[in-house]
């Protein structure tokens, strides 16, 4: 971290031009979140004019194969991002924001260890391979998963620290993951439908799963957005909150009850989909700056921006099949976050 | 409110003009450790279809072993046991070494992406075995060896990516993430191209495994580890020196970015050679590390006893896989299933904050 001191003339305006700065960055992102729902709904397999698009989704009446393609696949397809990308974005910085570790996404938590424990034993006990099938078993998971992992992380003296939570997280993930291969390993049909699932992707979730997360995904962002001026007082430490007037538990309750809720249904929705919520942040911080209030919303409009982008270009790469979005996102996200971490100093935690 | 002596955590020792503080715990884990070690060795290599006492087993390696029992311990069941030894060793160590490196208790090689790497190598070494002069060239190579050619391609590209006139541990641990994301997705769409046959047992390998492992397995390890372990071992008073930030480790004369590249380049080496001999045998460098800190006390994970509680975890996952367990299942499960809940339990009843 750096201090800089600006002589007290320069203070004003510095402040006017990084303010200035965030608000061209949100007005950026939701031009971009804009554009990126309407290349989702416009690219696909079947390629269509824009004109075609648009008047299927204007005239509810059209019938045709176009007009059944935009409506009930591709607009529901979109929702869902839109909605899955905001999630992992926001549960990305609110899991960075609460354990202060750079390695914290909100699969940390044990959310996508819990989830992917569930989906394997829906699989295995109970032979459902259908990813609207997994969806409550792996909701149900993630929230197993985070419970566990926020009793052991404050059950030990000192309450839940950020370095007790990251650990228990990392160590119950741990153990999750033993019991997900130790069926995987002799069980190679559980193993056949589950690696499927687990790259993450949007394809064939219809707009039924988009209702089923929609409302816990909208209570975790509310959640979330209430919790950010609290997350800047314990940034600055559990005791320098503590006395700035913040109550410690109440703020990180809501805190991780908001990244289960988002994490959970995102996975629940998706798959696994972890570079979102590792690497968003990161990339926002460096234009936002540390102020939570604004690194959580603009981390969650640059999630879904990159969320459906990835989804429409794993769509055209290896046309006529698909690339899932999980992959896309890797491959294509991390050289250039590697880019960006390279060029600038990256805000730290 | 009067305030609490500091607690006693060793015995000042003074010798003429010199003078040091002996931490007992610090002596008394790794000592514990190895002795615990070499017990579980002995009865690894005893167990079997034909059964060997531990006298015998250690009568044997000391060359006096008779009848069957030379072949049997020493050709059959000590390859399996060094190699599990030697990885856990090299794994602990390797965590301990990131992890302070790094000044964050979750930065090790499976979350850097060094590990990965190896699995892509491997992986594509398995599934890709069919087609193409590229999977040809990879299944000749074997999979031990495209997994070493991953991790220390991994390796250096993120020694080359972080590298900025020095190594900064905050961007490293950055660069790691979107290394190990690459890695992480090369290995996913692997698998789901993947004839499920093929998948099944890329997966064994993912998990990692002591099964079938012969001296062959053995010797590059070895090799390789008597030239990185004293490496790092020299290294750790270079990081204790590092842990208090890079301007206090120049001003007291560290050379820091020849101290910075040697600490990471041991570590990824030791991974490396770890992982092609047993596939990356996950959360042992991270979890181990964790462990000993908060056995042997101190301020960062001791490099000795991570590396010997290491090899004390997986030496004993595998004991326990081929014996209590109905079904052989890979080591690496059963080191995430006895080492976790350990650490849980430390943590449960932690008094004190590790960073």
């Amino acid at each position: 971290m750096t201090v800089t001191t600006v002589a007290p003339g320069r203070a004003a305006p510095a402040r006017r031009t990084a303010r200035g700065r965030r608000w061209i960055g949100l007005l950026v992102l939701v031009a971009l979140v804009l554009a990126a729902c309407l290349a989702s709904v416009a690219v696909g397999t079947r390629s269509m004019g824009l004109g075609e698009v648009w008047r299927a989704l204007l005239d509810s009446d059209l019938a045709g194969e176009e007009a059944v393609i935009v409506r009930h696949l591709r607009v529901p397809r979109t929702v869902l991002g839109l909605m899955v990308g905001l999630a992992l974005g926001v549960a990305g910085a609110l899991m960075q924001g609460h354990t202060r570790n750079p390695l914290g996404d909100p699969g940390l938590l044990g959310v996508t260890a819990g989830a992917s424990l569930a989906v394997v034993l829906s699989i295995s006990l109970l032979g459902i391979t259908s990813p609207s099938g997994y969806i409550w078993f792996a909701f149900l998971g993630a929230l197993a998963g985070t419970v566990a992992v926020y009793a052991i992380g404050s059950a030990g003296r000192g309450g839940a620290t950020p370095v007790t939570l990251a650990l228990a997280g990392a160590a119950l993930s741990a153990l999750l993951y033993g019991l997900v291969r130790a069926v995987l390993v002799s069980d190679q049909q559980t193993l056949d439908a589950f690696r499927f699932w687990v790259v993450g992707a949007l394809a064939g979730r219809g707009a039924d799963v988009a209702w089923q997360v929609g409302p816990f995904i909208a209570l975790g962002l509310v959640l979330a957005l209430a919790n950010s001026p609290a997350l800047n007082l314990l940034g600055l430490g559990e005791d320098v909150a503590r006395g700035l007037g913040q109550r410690i538990w109440p703020a990180r309750l809501v805190g991780l009850a908001a990244i289960t809720l988002l994490a959970g249904a995102a996975t629940a929705a998706c798959g696994p989909i972890a570079f979102v919520g590792l690497v968003v942040p990161h990339a926002v911080r460096a234009v936002t700056g540390p102020d939570h209030r604004w690194l959580i919303p603009c981390s969650g409009l640059a999630g879904a921006v990159l969320l459906l982008t990835a989804d429409v270009i794993g769509r055209v790469v290896v046309r006529p099949g698909e690339l899932q979005v999980g992959i896309v996102l890797a491959l294509i996200g991390a050289p250039f976050f590697i880019a960006l971490v390279r060029r600038r100093r990256t805000s730290a935690l | 409110m009067s305030v609490a002596a500091p607690p006693r955590t060793g015995t000042v020792v003074r010798v003429g003009p010199a003078s040091g503080v002996v931490r007992w715990r610090q002596v008394a884990v790794p000592v514990a450790a190895f002795a615990v070690l070499v017990l579980l060795a002995a009865i690894s290599m005893g167990r079997g279809d034909f059964p060997i006492s531990v006298p015998d087993v250690l009568r044997t390696l000391a060359g006096l072993g008779t009848g069957a029992q030379p072949f049997i311990v020493l050709e059959l069941r000590a390859p399996r046991v060094v190699v599990g030894l030697l990885v856990g060793l090299a794994l602990g160590v390797a965590g301990a070494l990131f992890q302070t490196f790094a000044r964050n208790p979750l930065a090790s090689p499976d979350t850097l992406g060094i590990t990965t790497g190896a699995s892509v190598g491997a992986v594509a070494a398995i599934v890709l075995s069919a087609g193409g002069a590229f999977g040809g060239a990879l299944t000749g190579l074997g999979i031990p060896l495209a997994a070493l050619l991953g991790a220390l391609l991994t390796g250096v590209v993120l020694f080359v990516l972080t590298w900025r006139a020095g190594i900064d541990g905050y961007r490293l641990v950055l660069v790691g993430i979107a290394v190990w994301s690459i890695g992480t997705a090369l290995v996913d769409w692997l698998l789901t191209n993947a004839e499920i046959h093929d998948a099944a047992s890329a997966y064994v390998w993912i998990t990692g495994s002591l099964n079938a492992r012969t001296w062959d397995h053995a010797i590059p390890l070895v090799v390789a580890l008597a030239v990185l372990l004293p490496l790092a071992l020299a290294a750790g008073r270079v990081l204790g020196v590092l842990q208090f930030g890079d301007d206090t480790a120049r001003g007291l004369g560290v050379r820091l970015p020849a101290a910075q590249a040697a600490v990471v380049l041991i570590a990824v080496g030791c991974v490396a050679f770890a992982v092609s001999a047993a596939g990356p045998i996950t959360f042992v460098s991270l979890v181990v590390p964790q462990i000993a800190v908060r056995l042997a006390g101190g301020s960062r994970p001791p490099l000795l006893a991570s590396g010997l509680l290491g090899a004390v975890l997986v030496v004993g996952a595998d004991l326990v896989t081929r014996t209590v367990l109905p079904e052989a299942l890979p080591v690496g499960i059963l080191t995430a299933v006895l080492g976790a809940p350990y650490l849980l339990w430390l943590l449960v009843r932690g008094r004190r904050q590790f960073t």
